[in-house]
C-alpha cells in the first residue's frame, strides 16, 4: 500500500517535472533582435561590465571607465536631451571565472548591456546563440561608423566570426620573452639578449642557474595557468616548430605530431632539469606567484604579452600594487622569442609571437541596442583611447591614437615593429577553448615528470574526444 | 530522511476512509479527524515546495543528463539526445573512476574516521573537566565550524602558503608547498578540523544519556575507563554513532570546499567528485555530462543513505527483541 502511493507520488512529481521541461536550449535563438528598440528613449539606462576593477585586476582600465568613459557619454546625451544612467560592474577575478559569469548571464539574458570580451571567446558565444552580429543587433549605424578606417583587418578579425563582426576591438597584443637584465649580467648574459634558438633559451638558463635563489626560465604550464599556458608558452613554442595549431584549409588541429612531442620535450628540459620552478606552475595562483617573482627579481627569463609590461610591472604602484617595479625601464629587457631552430617557424620565420585581442561586445538581449552601441562607439573614439592611453599605453585597436602614443613606450613600439609582422593568431573556432585546456594538461603532465611521448599521447585523446577523431592530426 | 518526508504523515491519513466531517478519532489512524481531503489541504503546501524545489530538479537533473547539453557553443543552442552517453563516457573515463576514489579516500579518512574519532575523544576526555575548560574548548571548536568557508580557506592558505606561510615559520622548514605535496592529506586534515564539532557536540550529548548509575555500578564492579567507555558507553550510544556517522558521510561527500584550498591539483590529485563535476559542468560548460555525473553523485548517496537506515532499523530491531 505505502509503496504503490510512493510509486504514484514518484511518477506523478515525474510528468509534472517533464511537462514543465520542454526543451532546453533552442529559445531565443530564432528570435530576431530589433535595432530600433527604444531608439528615441528620453530615458536611459546602460551597464558596461569587464574584468576591471579599481584597485586590483586592470585598475587602470577600470578608473578610465569610471572616470572618463561613464561622465563624457552620459554628458554626451545630455547634449542631445537624454538622460542616460551607466553603471559599471567591475570584476577583478581569473579570466576563466569571468568567462564563465560572463556566460551564464548571457544564457539567462541578465547582464550588462556592453561587455568585454577575449575574442578566443567569440565562437563559443557566437555559436551558443548568446551574441550577434552587429549588423543584426545595431543595423546601418555600426556599418557605417567612422572608426572602422583606424582598425586594420587583422584587429578586426579579433572580434569577428564567420566573417561578421561582433563588437569594437580595443586593441591588440603580442608576446615576448621578458629578462631580469641585472641578473643577466651577473650570470654574464649579454645584457642586449636575443636568443636565435631554443637551445639558447636553454644554455642561457643553465648559466642563470648557477645564481643562487633564482629560478632561470618561467615558460606557463599547467592548467592553473589557463589560457597564460597556452598564449604565452605552448602556442607560441608551437609556432617555431612550422605548422599552426589548426590547419584551416584540412579543418584539423594537431594531435601528437612532431611538433607538439618537440614542444613537450622542450618543457621537460626546462621543468625536468630544474631550469623552471615546477610548483609555481602547479599552484592554484601561480601565475600571480610568478609575476611576483618576477617583480622581486627572482626569475631570470618569463614569457609573457605586453599586458605583463603595463599591467603588472609598470613603476606605479598605484597601477600594478604590490608587483610594480619601480626600476622597470632600466633593469627589464625583452626579446622576440625564437624558432627552435632558425627558419624553422611558421613560414620559415626565425622568430614567432602569439597575439589576440579582446574587445567590447553587445548583448543582443540589451533594451537599448541604439544606445549601447553609441556608448561603445563612444569608448572607441580617439579622445575616449587617447585618454586610456594616458592611463595606462597599450597598442590600441586605432592606428590613429598608436600613432600619437606607442613611441613614448619602447616595448609597446618594438611589439607593433616587430612582432605583430611576425606574430599568429588563434583560431577563433568554437573548440579552441577545449583544445586550449588539452594542452594545458599536457603541459602540466610533463611538469610532474610524465614523458613526453605519453603527455602528447594522452592529449591526442582529450582532443579526439573534444573535436572528433577525424579533425586530429598525428598521433 | 524518511521520518522528514511529507508523504510519512499523508500516508496514514490518506489510508483513512472519508468521514463526511471532523469527527472523534478513528481506529484507522485517522488521529486529528480532518479526513482526506482536508488533510490533503494541510500538506500541499509542503507538498509542492518538496516538488519545485527536489523533485523538479532531480528529473531536469536526469533530463539533462541524456543531453550533450553545453553552457556554450552550438551544443548550447540545439542539443541533441545521446541517451546514455554521458554516463558511458563517464563510468568509462579514468578521471572519473580516479575521483570517486579519492572522493571515498576524502570521506573515510576526513569524516568516517577522522571526525568521528576526534569528535567522540574530545566528548568523552572533556566531559568531566571544569566547566570553563570544556567551554573554552567548545567555543574553540565550534568557531571552526561556524566561520564561513571562504573566510576559513583563506586562513588556511595563509597557514600553508609555501613562501611566507604559518606552518613553515613554526616549523622551521623553507619552500614546502603542503597543498602541493601533499594535497589530499591537506583536504583530509582541513576537513577534519572544520567538522569535528559537529560530531563532538552530537556525541557530548550522547553520552550524558548514559545514566549515572551504570557507569558508577562498573566502577564499583573495578571496571577500568576503558572498560566502561566499551562496555557500558559505547553499547549505549552505538545508534547516535550510526545516525552521526550516516550525517557527516552525505555532507562530506556532497563538500566543495577542498576547491577553495587546492582548487582540484595539482593535476587533478585532489580532485574529489564535487569538485571534478563542477569543473566539468561549470568551468568546462558540459552541462549534460556534468548533470550525469551529478546523478551519480545521488545514486552513491542514496547507497550510503540506504545502507546506514538498513544498519539503524535492524538495530532498533535487535534492540526491540532482546
Amino acid at each position: 500500500m505505502r509503496l504503490s502511493r510512493r510509486a504514484v507520488l514518484l511518477t506523478s512529481g515525474t510528468a509534472v517535472s517533464l511537462v514543465l521541461t520542454g526543451c532546453v536550449g533552442a529559445k531565443d535563438s530564432g528570435a530576431k533582435a530589433n535595432p530600433s528598440a527604444n531608439a528615441s528613449a528620453k530615458d536611459v539606462t546602460l551597464v558596461i561590465s569587464a574584468n576591471d576593477v579599481a584597485g586590483g585586476k586592470n585598475a587602470a582600465e577600470a578608473a578610465w571607465i569610471t572616470d572618463s568613459v561613464i561622465p563624457g557619454f552620459v554628458a554626451a546625451q545630455k547634449a542631445k536631451g537624454v538622460t542616460a544612467k551607466v553603471t559599471f560592474n567591475g570584476s577583478g577575478v581569473e579570466d576563466e571565472q569571468y568567462k564563465t559569469k560572463l556566460e551564464l548571464n548571457l544564457k539567462t539574458g541578465s547582464g550588462a548591456d556592453v561587455f568585454a570580451a577575449d575574442g578566443i571567446w567569440l565562437g563559443e558565444l557566437a555559436s551558443a546563440g548568446y551574441v550577434k552580429p552587429l549588423d543584426d543587433v545595431v543595423g546601418a549605424p555600426a556599418k557605417s561608423w567612422d572608426g572602422w578606417q583606424q582598425i586594420s583587418k587583422a584587429v578586426q578579425q579579433n572580434l569577428a566570426f564567420k566573417d561578421q563582426l561582433y563588437g569594437i576591438p580595443n586593441g591588440t597584443d603580442g608576446r615576448v620573452l621578458y629578462f631580469n637584465k641585472s641578473l643577466f649580467s651577473k650570470a654574464g648574459l649579454p645584457a642586449d639578449w636575443q636568443p636565435k634558438s631554443w637551445a639558447d633559451i636553454i644554455s642561457a638558463g643553465q648559466a642563470l642557474k648557477k645564481l643562487p635563489g633564482v629560478n632561470p626560465i618561467q615558460i606557463n604550464a599547467g592548467v592553473p595557468m589557463g589560457e597564460a599556458t597556452s598564449a604565452q608558452g605552448f602556442l607560441p613554442l608551437l609556432a617555431g616548430t612550422g605548422q599552426p595549431l589548426y590547419n584551416d584549409s584540412e579543418a584539423k588541429w594537431q594531435g601528437a605530431t612532431e611538433g607538439v612531442k618537440d614542444v613537450l620535450k622542450f618543457y621537460q628540459q626546462v621543468y625536468g632539469s630544474g631550469l623552471g620552478d615546477k610548483r609555481v606552475q602547479q599552484d592554484k595562483a601561480g601565475r600571480d606567484q610568478s609575476f611576483a617573482d618576477f617583480s622581486k627579481g627572482k626569475i631570470g627569463i618569463l614569457a609573457e604579452g605586453d599586458y605583463f609590461w603595463r599591467s603588472v610591472i609598470c613603476p606605479s604602484k598605484k597601477d600594478c600594487g604590490t608587483t610594480s617595479m619601480a626600476n622597470r625601464n632600466d633593469v627589464v629587457g625583452w626579446a622576440k622569442i625564437p624558432a627552435m631552430t632558425p627558419g624553422k617557424g611558421v613560414n620559415g620565420q626565425d622568430f614567432v609571437s602569439v597575439s589576440g585581442g579582446s574587445g567590447w561586445l553587445l548583448s543582443p538581449k540589451t533594451k537599448y541596442p541604439q544606445q549601447a552601441w553609441e556608448l561603445m562607439a563612444f569608448m572607441a573614439s580617439k579622445d575616449m583611447q587617447t585618454a586610456l592611453s594616458k592611463a595606462q599605453i597599450r597598442i590600441s585597436a586605432r592606428a590613429d591614437v598608436n600613432d600619437a602614443t606607442l613611441t613614448n613606450d619602447p616595448l609597446l613600439s618594438f611589439i607593433s615593429k616587430e612582432v605583430l609582422p611576425i606574430t599568429t593568431y588563434r583560431p577563433s573556432d568554437e573548440k579552441y577553448n577545449e583544445v586550449s585546456l588539452a594542452i594545458q594538461e599536457a603541459t602540466g603532465k610533463v611538469v610532474t615528470g610524465t614523458s613526453p611521448d605519453e603527455a602528447a599521447k594522452a592529449y591526442q585523446a582529450s582532443l579526439q574526444k573534444a573535436v572528433g577523431a577525424e579533425h586530429v592530426s598525428g598521433g | 530522511m524518511p521520518s522528514t518526508s511529507p508523504e510519512a504523515e499523508v500516508a496514514p491519513v490518506a489510508a483513512a476512509p472519508v468521514p463526511a466531517r471532523p469527527g472523534p478519532a478513528a481506529p484507522d489512524g485517522d488521529v486529528v479527524g480532518l479526513g482526506r481531503g482536508r488533510a490533503m489541504v494541510f500538506v500541499a503546501p509542503a507538498l509542492v515546495l518538496v516538488g519545485v524545489f527536489l523533485v523538479f530538479p532531480a528529473v531536469w537533473t536526469i533530463y539533462l543528463g541524456l543531453l550533450d547539453y553545453s553552457l556554450t557553443g552550438s551544443a548550447a543552442k540545439a542539443p541533441t539526445f545521446v541517451g546514455l552517453g554521458n554516463y558511458v563516457t563517464a563510468l568509462g573515463d579514468p578521471a572519473f573512476t580516479r575521483s570517486l576514489y579519492l572522493t571515498l579516500l576524502y570521506v573515510g579518512f576526513s569524516a568516517v574516521v577522522g571526525q568521528n574519532v576526534l569528535g567522540f575523544l574530545l566528548a568523552w576526555f572533556f566531559r568531566t573537566t571544569h566547566a570553563v575548560v570544556r567551554n573554552v574548548l567548545n567555543v574553540l571548536v565550534l568557531l571552526a565550524w561556524i566561520l564561513p568557508g571562504s573566510v576559513v580557506a583563506f586562513l588556511w592558505q595563509a597557514l600553508l602558503d609555501r613562501r611566507d606561510g604559518t606552518l613553515n615559520a613554526i616549523l622551521g622548514t623553507t619552500d614546502y608547498a603542503w597543498a602541493i605535496d601533499h594535497p589530499m592529506a591537506v583536504i583530509i586534515v582541513f576537513n577534519i578540523w572544520r567538522g569535528t564539532a559537529f560530531s563532538m557536540l552530537l556525541y557530548a550529548a550522547a553520552i550524558n544519556t548514559v545514566p549515572r548509575s551504570h557507569l558508577e555500578v562498573a566502577r564499583m564492579a573495578g571496571a577500568r575507563p576503558w572498560q566502561q567507555l566499551r562496555d557500558v558507553v559505547l553499547p549505549t550510544v552505538k545508534r547516535h554513532v550510526l545516525t552521526n556517522t550516516l550525517l557527516i558521510t552525505l555532507w562530506t561527500f556532497n563538500d566543495f570546499s577542498p576547491y577553495l584550498l587546492t582548487g582540484g591539483g595539482p593535476d587533478n590529485q585532489s580532485e574529489i567528485l564535487p569538485v571534478y563535476i563542477y569543473k566539468e559542468a561549470i568551468i568546462g560548460g558540459h552541462l549534460g555530462y556534468g548533470s550525469a555525473i551529478s546523478l551519480l553523485l545521488l545514486v552513491a548517496n542514496l547507497v550510503i543513505a540506504v545502507a546506514y537506515i538498513r544498519l539503524l532499523r535492524t538495530r532498533s530491531h535487535d534492540e526491540a527483541t532482546a
